[in-house]
């Protein structure tokens, strides 16, 4: 399933947040977003995933979700959002009651999601038991266990520390090679971009506009830890959202 | 007030020594943290009767201030052996139970209709906010009239004291659930009576508990009320019968039972806490 946008602008009363947005999110790819804080990337994930309608444009799928699929477009969010009065099972079947899925057939899925993130021995603990890594692997699981068409993902990993980072960015790209999935992936991390984009697009700063799509070809799997090619890419990056970044911090503080 | 510990201060009249020596940091963390302390509770309630029996003994508080805390017990004793206690036990707790389950019942309905939709919050949170306020007591007879002088007026009048409090409280907590656990559940597409069940509720339960403290305390309050008229046996009866003939000896066995009731009725909520809300850090 792919999901287009065109000419999507929005605006919070008289504040312009999005302008002109045009954007091809194609299948079986992750597509990054970045650019400075406050130039609506989170905005532009809600209307993807459609939790709120943009004031002018449209954002259309094309095609089916495959089979199978519950629930096409799903979040990952930047908290967890896991009910802290469930367990890590709990969690997962949360998702699952409301399509009717319990019993044996929520058992497999959940089993078979736990796996994948590593998470099978965590089953039966709650929440404040966990780290931040195993929070966000319990997220992923919960997405992953609705076989989502497109994945929404805003800013996943920044409330981990580095590490913590790393591994998951490794288990996020393992889980994509063993079943590529589509994503919208917005992150403040460059380094994050340019390992799990297959494009990245640079945002300008509010009202957001599309300044640049830089895509990378080499597979997600050969991309490893301070690789030059990547580096030269992220200091592109860099050189783009600079000035934005600047700008855009000088404007928050004569607000 | 908090639970501050101070550090004791190094002296100031010193002159601060400029030598190399290491010196160990100065603590200055600490406190601001209650915990659980055994006995202490027990202590203080057996400290002050312990006081106050010293005092009516020796004659330094008179026996028209306060009765003898062992006056009082044998009294306690005598109602028990007599049968009495029960008698008026057993319609109390029942008009607690009914009145407070009907109060907390309707109020808990109330408070989460109020916290989901803006046309009922628009409309009842002044009017909660109009009849809070009220003394119950003082509709009693007006309850009378409405419900007949039997246990129906008694109830209504406890269930009404105990839902507004419950109310209030509900709303508040329903207003306090995570929002972004409401989104999740949008997000993954759960019909509204699912998010209502499974995150709004639960996520409000920790509120609406503590709310529960005080509305049941309120109801006890309102049990005496609620016997001033037409009752024979109860606990609040007896108070109120003790209070007229001024015999302080079974006046004080009356509170002290309902102090015992808030007590039990207290630590009652505490086991349902520990019980419905494990998972808090
Ligand atoms: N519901 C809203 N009502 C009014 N203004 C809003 C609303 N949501 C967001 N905004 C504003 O729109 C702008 C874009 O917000 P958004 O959260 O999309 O930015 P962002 O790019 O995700 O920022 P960050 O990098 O800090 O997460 C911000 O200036 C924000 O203050
Ligand atoms: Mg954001």
């Amino acid at each position: 399933m792919e999901i287009r946008l065109s000419g999507v602008s929005h605006t919070y009363d008289d504040f312009e947040v999005l302008q002109d947005i045009n954007l091809d999110i194609p299948d079986g790819r992750i597509v990054c977003i970045v650019g400075p804080s406050g130039c609506g990337k989170s905005t532009l994930l809600r209307f993807i995933g459609g939790l709120e309608r943009p004031t002018h444009g449209d954002i259309v799928q094309i095609g089916d979700p495959p089979k199978g699929c519950l629930n096409p477009l799903t979040y990952i969010f930047q908290d967890f959002a896991l009910l802290p009065w469930r367990t890590v099972r709990g969690n997962i079947s949360l998702v699952l009651e409301d399509h009717g899925i319990g019993g044996a057939a929520a058992q497999r899925i959940i089993d078979d999601v736990l796996a994948r993130t590593k998470l099978s021995d965590f089953a039966h603990a709650l929440p404040k038991q966990l780290s931040g890594g195993m929070k966000q692997r319990v997220a992923i699981a919960r997405a992953l266990a609705v076989n989502p068409a497109v994945m929404l993902m805003d800013e996943p990993l920044s409330a981990l520390d580095s590490q913590t980072r790393e591994l998951l960015m490794d288990d996020l790209i393992a889980l994509w090679t063993r079943a590529p999935f589509t994503a919208v992936y917005v992150t403040h991390n460059l380094a994050e971009a340019v390992r799990l984009g297959h494009s990245i697009v640079v945002l300008s700063r509010r009202p957001g506009r599309i300044r640049e799509i830089v895509h990378l070809d080499r597979p997600l799997d050969e991309r490893a830890y301070g690789d030059a090619d990547l580096e030269a890419k992220q200091k592109h990056l860099w050189d783009l959202m600079r000035d934005e970044a600047r700008a855009a911090d000088a404007e928050l503080m004569n607000v | 007030m908090s639970d501050l510990s101070l550090p004791s201060a190094p002296p100031a009249d010193k002159p601060q020594p400029t030598t190399n020596q290491p010196q160990n940091v100065p603590f200055r963390g600490g406190g601001f943290r209650p915990r659980p302390i055994k006995g202490i509770g027990i202590a203080l309630f057996v400290i002050l009767i312990a006081l106050a029996e010293l005092g009516t003994r020796t004659g330094w508080i008179s026996a028209l201030t306060l009765p003898r805390p062992s006056d009082v017990f044998s009294t306690f004793i005598e109602l028990y052996q007599t049968g009495l206690l029960f008698e008026h036990m057993a319609p109390s707790l029942m008009r607690f139970l009914v009145g407070s389950a009907i109060g907390v019942f309707l109020g808990i309905a109330v408070g989460i209709t109020i916290g989901l939709f803006s046309l009922v919050r628009a409309g009842l949170v002044p009017l909660v906010a109009a009849i809070f306020p009220i003394p119950k007591i003082a509709l009693l007879p007006l309850f009378v009239i409405w419900f007949g002088i039997g246990e129906a007026s008694k109830y209504a009048l406890i269930a009404f004291g105990t839902f507004t409090p419950t109310v209030v409280a509900t709303f508040g907590a329903v207003d306090n659930v995570d929002r972004t656990l409401i989104r999740m559940g949008q997000s993954f597409g759960l019909s509204w009576f699912s998010i209502v069940r499974k995150i709004v509720l639960p996520g409000a339960m920790p509120g609406i508990l503590s709310g529960l403290r005080i509305s049941l305390a309120i109801g006890i309050i309102l049990l005496v009320a609620a016997e001033m008229i037409g009752v024979e046996f109860g606990i609040g009866s007896y108070i109120n019968e003790a209070g007229n003939l001024y015999d302080l000896e079974r006046l004080f066995a009356g509170v002290v039972i309902l102090s015992i009731f808030g007590v039990l009725v207290s630590a009652l909520i505490g086991l349902i806490e520990k019980h419905l809300l494990k998972w808090r850090s």
